[in-house]
């Protein structure tokens, strides 16, 4: 187990590299590098722009550069935001919290739905008609979209809940952060929910083909055994290891997301980041998110390994 | 999200619903400059603002610009960049895919290992870096969502090529002398073609939505050039007064898109 851990872990170094060599090819390819914002300063004098250059090391050859940006990243120093000066890890950290709450809840939500969704789906043709509908509307839906409309009708038009922010000015209880949460997670979870509820109606119409479910049903179980404690088990390794890809995947929707509802996570930080060039900060998100993507690839591997015993020999 | 989330539709009529539906946005598209009931950029100043009516049926901007017309002109931005960025995407994916599966097992390793990194990267918020970067004019931004979206296409068809090159009848072809590029273009990527077709379709609903993202964080098109995205971009700041100029063109967005969904699912379920 702790070998395959190891193993893995040491055949996403090299993806990695070639991560970061992209992201920073990308990032030295504008028009005047990481110093755009000061080119586009008419206060800042050409000398000036010329001594930051040598002090930020930008006047070496670029695989110079990128070696001494690799060193210091993977010793936890990325550098500091050219907004505000603050490190980029201190940055990125105390925004974390936010994002993780918003994801987390909006998971929640996604997987109450696409459970009982994907199973019944699975076994009754008019309910899998009218929900296969909505699956495909709910994956075919423009985010950013969806959240302006949530925002129109329930804050603007209802007034229910709060359009933006994670607490009101003065608040900060439960019920005033619950309420800030209801539209956001809501936004995240609509996508996610239609598209798991299709990957679980489809592992669990592919196990209830097999013979073995031939043979519970003619032992008499009931339709309900037959489902939860046959059925469910056998497709839930399939199921699980999409749910975590999709969540892994969950940068690019926190952006639109937490931008849309002024959400103080990294998703808005990147968003922040991005208008004001400040490529360091933009550099760790895509190097996080990249990341991210390779730890729950893993987690979703021994989350197999966990649910599916006949997967456990082979490693 | 894979095509495999869509796999296994219900026949219905949707399909051909979904078809029609993006055959009359092709021609729509196509037939704007005839269609749109006011010039691209005439001002109706007597009418500023003006919520949806008989005169201007989907309102009007602060400008005064009849929105209907600015969503025909947007479609065809929107739709061009949908479609092209995905046949950039197809090429790429093709090759990749077909070299991957064909090529032997070092460049699989290298091709795959480049994939595989390639869709660690977050996408969209790497293609709002690379569209803030280079500030794209419209075939530079095709092309940047064509590079960003190609990963899907090489490893459907690097997966249909390995299990294609198996079979008998190349191993035919192979022993008649034929050369490795005429086995993979004359014999093994036509049985391809079905499976890079769901996955092209689905890219041309991918492109629209990523096209309208980068434009909806102003990175994408730029105005005074129409596009779903960008309109929404402009609508967003006076959502509560003037909600009509958001909720036509990202309605245009999501049909597309759900179209594009539908037919590609309905070519799946044919030829699976």
């Amino acid at each position: 187990m702790i070998r395959f851990i190891v193993r893995r872990l040491l055949q996403s170094v090299p993806l990695l590299l070639v991560i970061s060599l992209l992201i920073f090819a990308l990032i030295h390819a504008a028009p005047g590098g990481p110093l755009s914002t000061y080119l586009e300063n008419p206060n800042v004098r050409p000398e000036d722009i010329e001594r930051l250059r040598r002090a930020m090391g930008l006047d070496r050859p670029l695989g110079v550069q990128y070696l001494s940006w690799l060193r210091a990243f993977v010793q936890g120093d990325w550098g500091f935001s050219y907004a505000d000066g603050r490190p980029v890890l201190d940055r990125l950290v105390e925004r974390i919290p936010a994002t993780l709450e918003l994801i987390g809840v909006a998971c929640v939500m996604a997987l109450l739905a696409a459970l009982p969704v994907g199973i019944i789906a699975a076994i009754n043709r008019r309910f899998d008609r009218v929900s296969s509908v909505f699956a495909v509307a709910g994956i075919s839906l423009p985010v950013f979209w969806f959240g302006l409309l949530l925002q129109l009708v329930f804050a603007g038009a209802l007034g229910w809940l709060p359009s933006s922010g994670r607490t009101s000015f003065d608040g900060g209880d439960v019920a005033d952060r619950a309420a800030h949460l209801v539209l956001p997670a809501t936004v995240l979870a609509a996508a996610l929910s239609a598209a798991w509820s299709r990957y679980l109606r489809r592992a669990m119409r592919d196990t209830v083909a097999r013979p073995f479910m031939r043979a519970a049903r003619a032992r008499g179980l009931s339709q309900r055994t037959l489902l939860l404690h046959h059925a469910l088990p056998n497709a839930l390794p399939t199921f699980v290891t999409v749910v975590l890809l999709d969540i892994s995947m969950m940068a690019s929707g926190a952006v639109v997301t937490e931008s849309i509802f002024a959400w103080p996570g990294i998703g808005s930080l990147f968003t922040e980041a991005l208008g004001k060039r400040d490529y360091a900060v933009l550099m760790a998100f895509l190097m996080c998110g990249s990341i991210a993507v390779m730890v729950l690839n893993l987690v979703a591997d021994l989350a197999v390994h966990a649910l599916d015993p006949r997967t456990r020999d082979a490693a | 999200m894979s095509a495999s989330a869509y796999t296994g539709v219900p026949a219905t009529r949707a399909p051909l619903i979904a078809g029609v539906l993006l055959g009359v946005l092709l021609l729509g598209a196509a037939l704007a400059p005839v269609l749109a009931p006011y010039a691209v950029d005439a001002l109706d100043l007597a009418n500023r603002r003006a919520a949806p009516s008989m005169r201007h049926w989907f309102g009007t901007d602060e400008l005064g610009r009849d929105l209907l017309t600015r969503v025909l002109f947007g479609a065809r931005v929107s739709l061009a960049i949908g479609l092209v960025s995905a046949m950039v995407s197809a090429a790429i994916g093709a090759a990749v895919g077909s070299i991957a599966g064909y090529a032997g097992p070092l460049a699989d390793d290298v091709l795959m290992r480049i994939t595989d990194a390639m869709l660690a990267i977050p996408r969209l918020p790497l293609l709002m870096i690379a569209a803030a970067v280079l500030q794209p004019s419209v075939p530079v931004l095709v092309l940047l969502v064509g590079l960003a979206g190609w990963m899907e296409t090489a490893r459907v068809v690097r997966a249909e090529v390995l299990s294609l090159a198996a079979r008998d009848f190349v191993s035919a072809a192979r022993a008649i002398g034929a050369s490795p590029a005429r086995v993979v273009l004359r014999h093994v990527l036509p049985g391809v073609l079905p499976a890079a077709a769901v996955a092209t379709t689905l890219a041309v609903g991918r492109g629209i939505l990523m096209e309208s993202a980068l434009s909806f964080f102003g990175v994408g098109v730029q105005p005074p050039t129409a596009s779903w995205g960008n309109m929404l971009y402009q609508a967003q700041t006076t959502m509560t007064s003037e909600p009509w100029l958001a909720i036509f063109p990202g309605a245009m967005i999501f049909l597309t898109v759900l179209a594009c969904n539908a037919v590609g699912d309905a070519i799946g379920a044919a030829t699976s």
